[in-house]
This record gives C-alpha cells, sequence and structure tokens, in this order.
C-alpha cells in the first residue's frame, strides 16, 4: 500500500537532485553571460514548463525509446533500456521540474551585486571559487525555493511520467499513477485513501520547506 | 445621427444570426454518446458513419477506453447512452450496479486472443508455444491492467491454464487499453504482447501473429444501453444497427466474428 509513496518520494529527490544539478549550473551561466540568441535558449529551457507532459513524453519516447535517437544506442551498446523502469520517471520528473530550478537559480543569482564578485576577481578569486564561495551563498534562498517547487513539481508529475515509466505496480507505480490507476478500475476507496497520502505529504513537505527557509533569514 | 439606425440593422443581424444557430442545434438536436471497448475503436468508427447516413440528423459521439474504466465513467453518472465492452464480466458488473436499461443486453461480436511480436522480431525467436514465452529472449511481455482492461483478464486466464503464471510474472508491463499493448509492441519497446486479432490486423506492417492463444471463455462482445439515457429511442436503434447485417458485414470487415 505504501509502495507507491516510498517511490514517488525516491523519484521526486532523485530528479530534484538531478535538475538541481543542471539548473543552478545553467542559471548560474545565463546570469553572467551575454551572447546572441539568450533569449531563444532561454525559451528552449523553460519549455518544459510551458509544454503539455504528454508532449515532452513523446519527445522522451523518441529521444530514449528502445529505437529511439538515442535509446537505440543505449540498447546495442550498454544494454539500457529506461521506458518502463523508475529511472526512466526520474528523467521524465527532472525534465519537468528543470526550468523551476534554472528560473529561481538564474534570478537569484542577477540578484547578487556584481561588485562582490568584481572584488573577488580583483583579489584573484578563480572563476569557481567565485560561484562556490560567494555567488552561491547569497543566492541560496532563492534557489532553496526553486528546489522545493521542482519536488513538489516532481511528486506530481503524471502524464510525461505514465508515458515513459507505464504503469507497473510496485516498480513504476508512483502516487499520481497509482490514483489514476483506482479510478479507472473503479476503486474509489483506494483512490480517496491514496488521494489523502498524497496531500498529507505535500503539506508537511511545504510546512518543513517553509520552516528551513525561515531558519535560513 | 445615424447611429440609431445603425445599432437596429446591427441588431436585425444578431437576430438572424441567433436565430440560425438555433436551427442548427435543433438539426442535431440528436446527439448521443456511445462508449465502446478500445479494440471496437475502427470499426465502431465505420459504423457510426454508416448509422449517422440512415439516421439524418443524428450524431454518434464515440467514447473509447478500456471496458473498466468506462464502466467507472458511468458509476460516475457519465451521460452515455449506448456501452460496448469487450467481456462479459465488465457487463455484468454493470448490470450488478443497475446501470443497464432492462432488457437491451446482447452479445454482437466474438474476436481471438493473439500473441503478437514486432515485425523486425527474427523469425527464429519467434514463439511456438506460450511456453516459449518463460525464455530468456522474452523480458518484457504486455497486456492490460488485468483490474480495469479486459484484455489483460482473457491474459492471466489463459498464463495459468498453461501453468507459467509464475513464471512470467515478473515479465509484465501493463497497458491502459489493448491499443496501448498493440502500440508497444509496434514500437519494440516490449518483446511481445497479447492482444486482440482484430487489433494486430491494424497493424499489419509493425506486428506479428506469433499464435493464437485459446481462451476458457470465449472473447465475446455485449452491447446495452445505459439505464439513464435520455436518447433511448435513438439508444435503440443504434444497437439495432449493430446487429442487423449491415452492422455484422462492417465488423466481419474489421476482422470480428459473428455472436
Amino acid at each position: 500500500m505504501l509502495t507507491p509513496l516510498w517511490l514517488t518520494l525516491k523519484v521526486a529527490l532523485l530528479a530534484t537532485g538531478a535538475a538541481g544539478a543542471v539548473g543552478i549550473a545553467l542559471g548560474w551561466w545565463m546570469s553572467q553571460r551575454r551572447f546572441a540568441g539568450k533569449n531563444i535558449v532561454d525559451a528552449m529551457l523553460m519549455l518544459p514548463m510551458v509544454l503539455p507532459p504528454t508532449v515532452l513524453g513523446y519527445y522522451l519516447i523518441v529521444l530514449i525509446g528502445r529505437n529511439g535517437v538515442l535509446g537505440q544506442y543505449l540498447d546495442r551498446w550498454f544494454g539500457i533500456n529506461l521506458i518502463f523502469t523508475w529511472q526512466g520517471a526520474v528523467i521524465a520528473a527532472s525534465l519537468v521540474s528543470l526550468p523551476l530550478i534554472y528560473k529561481a537559480a538564474r534570478a537569484a543569482f542577477e540578484d547578487v551585486d556584481g561588485r562582490f564578485l568584481h572584488a573577488a576577481r580583483t583579489l584573484g578569486a578563480g572563476e569557481f571559487e567565485i560561484f562556490a564561495r560567494i555567488a552561491l551563498p547569497l543566492a541560496v534562498r532563492g534557489i532553496a525555493a526553486g528546489l522545493m517547487l521542482a519536488f513538489a513539481r516532481a511528486m506530481g508529475e503524471f502524464g510525461a511520467t505514465l508515458m515513459i515509466a507505464g504503469n507497473l505496480p510496485g516498480k513504476t507505480q508512483t502516487l499520481s499513477i497509482a490514483i489514476y490507476d483506482a479510478v479507472q478500475s473503479g476503486n474509489d476507496a483506494q483512490a480517496l485513501w491514496l488521494t489523502l497520502v498524497i496531500s498529507v505529504v505535500c503539506v508537511v513537505v511545504l510546512v518543513a520547506s517553509g520552516r528551513m527557509l525561515q531558519a535560513k533569514h | 445621427m445615424n447611429t440609431p439606425r445603425r445599432s437596429a440593422r446591427w441588431l436585425g443581424q444578431a437576430t438572424l444570426l441567433a436565430a440560425f444557430s438555433l436551427g442548427s442545434v435543433a438539426l442535431h438536436a440528436q446527439e448521443m454518446v456511445v462508449s465502446a471497448a478500445a479494440s471496437l475503436t475502427n470499426a465502431f468508427q465505420a459504423i457510426g458513419q454508416a448509422f449517422e447516413k440512415t439516421r439524418p440528423g443524428v450524431k454518434v459521439t464515440f467514447n473509447f477506453a478500456a471496458s473498466g474504466p468506462l464502466l467507472a465513467q458511468i458509476q460516475q453518472g457519465a451521460p452515455v447512452d449506448v456501452f460496448a465492452s469487450a467481456d462479459q464480466e465488465t457487463m455484468d458488473r454493470a448490470a450488478k450496479a443497475g446501470l443497464l436499461a432492462d432488457g437491451t443486453r446482447a452479445d454482437f461480436a466474438r474476436n481471438t486472443l493473439v500473441l503478437i511480436v514486432p515485425a523486425t522480431a527474427v523469425a527464429a525467436t519467434t514463439p511456438q508455444t506460450l511456453a516459449d514465452l518463460g525464455s530468456a529472449t522474452y523480458r518484457r511481455i504486455a497486456t492490460g491492467t488485468p483490474s480495469s482492461v479486459p484484455v489483460g483478464r482473457y491474459t492471466v486466464a489463459a498464463v495459468q491454464d498453461a501453468g507459467l503464471a509464475a513464471a512470467l510474472a515478473p515479465k509484465w508491463i501493463y497497458g491502459e487499453s489493448v491499443r496501448q499493448v498493440l502500440n508497444y509492441v509496434a514500437r519494440s519497446e516490449v518483446d511481445a504482447g497479447f492482444v486482440y486479432r482484430t487489433d494486430a490486423l491494424i497493424e499489419k506492417d509493425k506486428t506479428r501473429i506469433a499464435l493464437t492463444v485459446p481462451t476458457s471463455t470465449p472473447v465475446s462482445y455485449p452491447i446495452a444501453q445505459v439505464a439513464t439515457s435520455k436518447n433511448a429511442a435513438v439508444g435503440k436503434d443504434f444497437v439495432a444497427f449493430v446487429r442487423s447485417d449491415a452492422g455484422q458485414r462492417i465488423l466481419d470487415g474489421f476482422g470480428f466474428s459473428k455472436p
């Protein structure tokens, strides 16, 4: 009964981690560089939030499916199949939550006073040191808020996950898919129970992360 | 000074437009909804078109999904006039819940459970018997979710009869409907899948029938009018049309056999 909950938490945590690493790096990079077509890159990075999850799911099938652009090589060379696995669910959830972290991180980095960075540079700090020891600590609250939203989004991810990971009880059946499955088979009691579980977990996550943010203040 | 006159003309045009749109609403007043099993998709679309030709002014809207979710929708009060499921069990549940109009239930078609493989699969590895699925060549085998998709229930029963339930347990990939199973096989995401013969015929180029699977209960399709239907007269005509020679010819063309 609780398997979908643990699976959901595992998928959401790993997806937040993956999207966090990529999103923070991209946010830093985009806040520091100026180049032609920057707006287009920004729009592309925001696409996963705007496109319907089914479109993302289809892109992922075309990309990492067994006959997909990348998928056929993953299968042939490494024997890796991502479709119908919880790792596939992590990829889907990472993709949909990436824009939330990227946008929050970029805004937070852009708010950091450029004079601090410049001062560090004149004192001989390397670019990575400037990022890790000055920009990141100053931007941490904005980034944390982005991570929290991303985690919530990853927990609720449904459309792309269903297309990529399918609905395999005990393997890829996350809470949102378990609820869908229960409603589809007319099992209203179970749907209600799972709905209560995810609601309580979401409130707990939001309150806990809110406390963490206030403590940092 | 011509403002009042202009607005009077606008008013006249608007009234005329409203009258026209009301008229067109009246023309399409007879709109009925048919919830039908996913495996009936192509056949019922053809039947719907033929039926609309015999009944001008009637518009048939189809709602295709696995039989389980269709039943759940009707239970939750969806405005459905006619229900056609891919197994007797789902219809029995509908009858038990008092959702069917008395005396309207009838069987109208039969189908066969088949095992299909992707067309790209090498001939040497095509399963000859159900027991072959136990070999390591078949890592992923798709069928419908047994709790809500009839093809899943037929598959589970057939596999149990063959004594393979435990051997195949770790290999199952469950689709939301028989058409999703078909899609999984056509895309080679799974090594084999259980669908109906009529589905396999739709993806002839991308899938191949490996074997016909015997089922202890025949795959038979019941149809019935829904008790809460507000279009009972048209619903009755639709059911009659499906069972008529014209309807049966269309079903036959899509590979269904007689009830």
